[in-house]
């Protein structure tokens, strides 16, 4: 490995570029460059791992990371083989777009210090993965925005990297499984944690017996977390949603109301529980930005997060751009370390033009073909149901950024003829501040279609998001001519 | 009212011109359905700055226009809600060197005698009017009447006032023009069979207006002219006006294809900073031009050093619809009874959308209109012969 905050001193093209050091990513370029590709492998932070394996940095001196990770041989089987590869290690690298530029790839990267000191960075190269892995969805409700409701991942996330608790009585509540383990995350450290309240019913799952089956890994890990939770007297309440957060400095009580088959309130069923810190979350969607802006296929998956369309050998709709992990629709880190294996191997395969590996293909196939229908049938039994609007009050914000409610976003639709997330933005401004929609926009595209008109609404398209990451004008107004220029942008 | 199916106008187009378009039809007392075969705002209009400008237009029929369509924003900004956003924030251009001070004054001095305030601004003043304007520039020129709205609430707002009057058919294409014996207009068949009738139909498609005109049996050659804008985090007014240096005006009349910036910087009410915005011809390609956005940046930087460190949050493209010879096409098709034409204004939709909608509203009742129209005829592109 070529560790390195600066770009290469080598000329700037390489074979592949990877983009996010996860579990996909590391996976993808290791396997890669170990056969005899040349690998730029780029990540925001500075540190490998991604979300899944984030550890504290050296700095802190935690002496077991591990602790708070299963699967951690996973990791540190990745790390070695990193280590003794010829990869290079771009970290701190913003990747914002990857644009074709004359038959190869542009990645074009901000890196260096925050606050002006920021750096325009283009890696080129002839192939690009994209492990980008995903983010927390997000529903408002009331009281959402008040101090000490956390993301549920973004828990897990603040424990992993600097062992901090959002509070001493925290509940964890949304839906999806991440909810258990960041319960058992929290329990472990210290927190007491009164309740997991999850808006589906966990018997979801009876209906995909055999995905279960298939996956006794799946079940070990559910036998853990239901046995932490067991040894700190947590208990899962299924069926039931926060619809209520109460204080008013920082979150002092909860309501928790049951739901219907459809997420719609059980009226009367409200009940409080005191705490301190509210961890919520709406399981994870896929970061497909760089690869949507590409025009790549998307497909909506069984819990209506949008995810790319891959082959069998992982490659997107678009040629020579490959995808490998949460972007192809959430699985975790074992799934996301086969895809990048396969991908790896397919790129190299076509690039190299040497045959790729039938054997280790096809018993990667089947693995991976065995996990992702245990993710899809998780998905649907974690799937929003409908009648969740019917939580948010006329006053509750539902795009946090720019400050607009409920209210706002439905007067936009029956008042001003927005039909779609995109026209509701363009009407409230929701979905135009930092986050660009990443945290209001499934409430919004939900909200939009709800209240438009009473003809079928195509599925909505995926937003466009040219910039991944925000880009200094400094960093973008200094980049250098691309070579060669295509046609369209010569000046005369 | 208009019936479910039956009115006086149908207008093909719910962006800011349809919408013009549609509200002083019923202002005149016609009933009107507008159809869209995507929501309000989706098209141009929804891409756009929302720029009403004087300051980019050489005298002649398109700044004869604006002239008009400005006094019209005036009043309009009075009687529809404030959530318009309409801005008299006023432009200033401003030159580098003093061969482009010498060329914006003989510019200026023409649109002064064709009736736009302006006022030259020496390079010591400069600063008054624009405190973190770059240090060098040669002067400019202050041009008051240039002002801005939020377009897509102008379009959305102007539909609204419009009342019980005016039906909106969102979500359905027009497929085919329905006309009877003589070859009139009787109305439109949409994707889903339905059949709208009205004795007029106004082709308010904007980009995709040559496709309706098609659909009529007549050729008006639209095409689409690419812009990327660039939009800041949000900000406390750094900019005051809408800032752009002297060579926009060139870029804005030019026919190259390739591509052309020269950013127009200003303030929004809500904070971001708006970059725009490049110019190619490179039909409806949304591929990310980072050459077309590295420019516009540079050149913002150029303009407010300040502004360097201040990050982009996103960006977008939208498509100009522009004709061979940069004018609209406003009023009756000679080819067709009862089809009009309303689109076709380039980069200057929203700023000329109330008097376009003025004058097809007067073809249509019949009355004095604001200005000579001929200049924008929509038969002038077809062959000669």
């Amino acid at each position: 490995m070529r560790p390195s905050a600066e770009p290469p001193t080598a000329p700037d093209l390489y074979d592949l570029a990877v983009i996010g050091a996860g579990c996909a990513g590391l996976s993808g370029a290791v396997t890669a460059s170990e056969l005899g590709l040349s690998v730029a492998l780029l990540d925001a932070s500075p540190q490998i791992g991604g979300q899944f394996f984030r550890h504290p940095a050296p700095a802190t001196g935690a002496a077991r990371p591990e602790a708070l990770h299963h699967d951690w041989s996973l990791f540190t089987g990745l790390r070695r083989r990193l280590e003794a590869s010829a990869v290079d290690l771009l970290g701190g690298h913003h990747v914002w777009s990857v644009v074709r530029e004359g038959g190869l790839w542009a990645v074009h990267a901000v890196t260096g210090a925050d606050g002006g000191e920021e750096r325009a960075v283009r890696v080129r190269a002839r192939a690009v993965l994209l492990a980008t892995g995903a983010y927390e969805r997000q529903l408002p409700f009331p009281g959402w925005t008040l101090p000490g409701v956390v993301g549920a991942g973004g828990a897990q996330a603040m424990l992993k990297s600097g062992l901090v608790l959002p509070g001493r009585r925290v509940v964890v509540a949304g839906s999806g499984p991440l909810l258990l383990a960041v319960a058992a995350s929290l329990a472990a450290a210290g927190a007491r944690v009164p309740a997991v309240i999850e808006a589906s019913g966990y018997l979801g799952y009876a209906r995909h017996p055999y995905a279960l089956a298939a996956n006794p890994h799946k079940l070990t890990e559910a036998a853990v977390h239901g046995g932490a939770l067991l040894r700190h007297r947590v208990r899962l309440r299924t069926r039931t949603a926060v619809t209520e957060v109460h204080g008013t400095d920082r979150v002092e009580a909860v309501t928790v109301s049951r739901l219907d088959r459809d997420w719609r309130l059980v009226p009367g069923s409200g009940r409080r529980i005191a705490c301190d810190a509210l961890a919520v979350g709406h399981g994870l969607a896929p970061q497909i930005d760089l690869a949507t802006t590409l025009g790549c296929a998307t497909r909506t998956t069984p819990d209506r997060t949008t995810a790319l369309v891959l082959d069998t050998s992982q490659e997107t709709s678009v040629r020579d751009l490959w995808a490998a992990g949460e972007p192809g629709g959430v699985g975790g880190a074992r799934l996301a370390d086969v895809e990048g294996e396969l991908a790896g191997l397919a790129i190299a395969a076509r690039l190299r033009g040497h045959p790729a590996r039938r054997g280790r293909v096809r018993e990667l196939e089947r693995r991976r073909d065995r996990m992702r229908a245990f993710a899809d049938a998780m998905a649907a039994a974690h799937a929003p149901g409908t009648g969740w609007p019917q939580w948010l009050a006329d006053d509750t914000e539902v795009c946090r950024c720019e400050e607009v409610t409920t209210q706002s976003v439905r007067a936009a639709v029956t008042d001003l003829g927005a039909r779609d997330a995109r026209t509701v933005k363009l009407f409230t401004r929701a979905g135009m501040g930092w986050c660009q929609g990443r945290m209001c926009g499934a409430a919004v595209t939900c909200l939009a279609a709800q209240h438009g008109s009473a003809e079928a609404l195509a599925e909505p398209a995926p937003e466009r998001r040219p910039f991944a990451v925000p880009v200094p004008l400094r960093a973008l107004g200094s980049l250098d001519d691309p070579a060669p220029a295509p046609q369209t942008v010569t000046t005369d | 009212m208009p019936t479910r199916t039956s009115s006086d106008v149908i207008v093909i187009g719910a962006g800011v011109v349809g919408a013009a378009c549609a509200y002083y039809a019923a202002r005149a007392g016609l009933t009107v359905t507008v159809v869209d075969r995507g929501p309000v705002a989706g098209g141009t209009t929804g891409a756009g700055e929302g720029n009403l400008l004087l300051s980019d237009k050489e005298p002649g029929p398109e700044l004869s226009l604006a002239l008009a369509s400005a006094e019209l924003w005036r009043e309009l900004a009075h009687l529809l809600p404030p959530q318009i956003e309409y801005e008299p924030k006023g432009g200033l251009v401003v030159a580098s060197g003093e061969a482009g001070m010498a060329a914006l004054r003989g510019f200026a001095a023409g649109q002064e005698s064709a009736g736009v305030r302006v006022k030259e601004v020496p390079a010591d003043r400069l600063h008054d009017l624009e405190p973190h304007l770059a240090p060098g520039l040669a002067g400019g020129y202050h041009y008051p009447q240039d002002a801005q709205v939020m377009p897509a609430l102008a379009a959305a707002h102007l539909l609204r006032a419009g009342g019980d009057r005016i039906r909106l058919r969102l979500g359905e294409e027009v497929t085919e023009l329905l006309t009877g014996e003589g070859g009139e207009v009787r109305g439109v068949r949409t994707a889903s069979g339905t059949r709208l009738h009205a004795p007029y139909v106004v082709n308010a498609a904007g980009t995709w207006g040559g496709r309706i005109a098609r659909l009529a049996g007549a050729e008006l050659p639209v095409l689409p002219r690419r812009g990327f804008v660039l939009v800041t985090e949000p900000l406390p007014r750094v900019v005051r006006h809408k800032v752009y240096a002297a060579d926009y005006v060139a870029d804005v009349a030019s026919d190259s294809a390739a591509l052309q910036t020269s950013a127009v910087v200003e303030g929004t009410a809500a904070g971001p900073v708006l970059i725009g915005a490049s110019r190619e011809r490179v039909g409806f390609d949304r591929t990310l031009s980072t050459e077309a956005l590295r420019r516009l940046a540079a050149q913002a930087v150029a303009l407010f050093p300040v502004l360097g460190t201040v990050r982009a949050l996103r960006t977008y493209a939208g498509f100009r619809p522009y004709l061979p010879d940069h004018l609209p096409a406003i009023g009756p098709d000679p080819r067709v009874p009862g089809l009009l034409h309303a689109c076709g204004h380039e980069g200057a939709g929203v700023g000329l959308a109330p008097v376009t909608g003025l004058i097809v509203a007067v073809c249509v009742t019949g009355g004095q209109l604001p200005l000579d129209i001929a200049p924008f005829a929509p038969g002038r592109f077809a062959a000669k012969g």
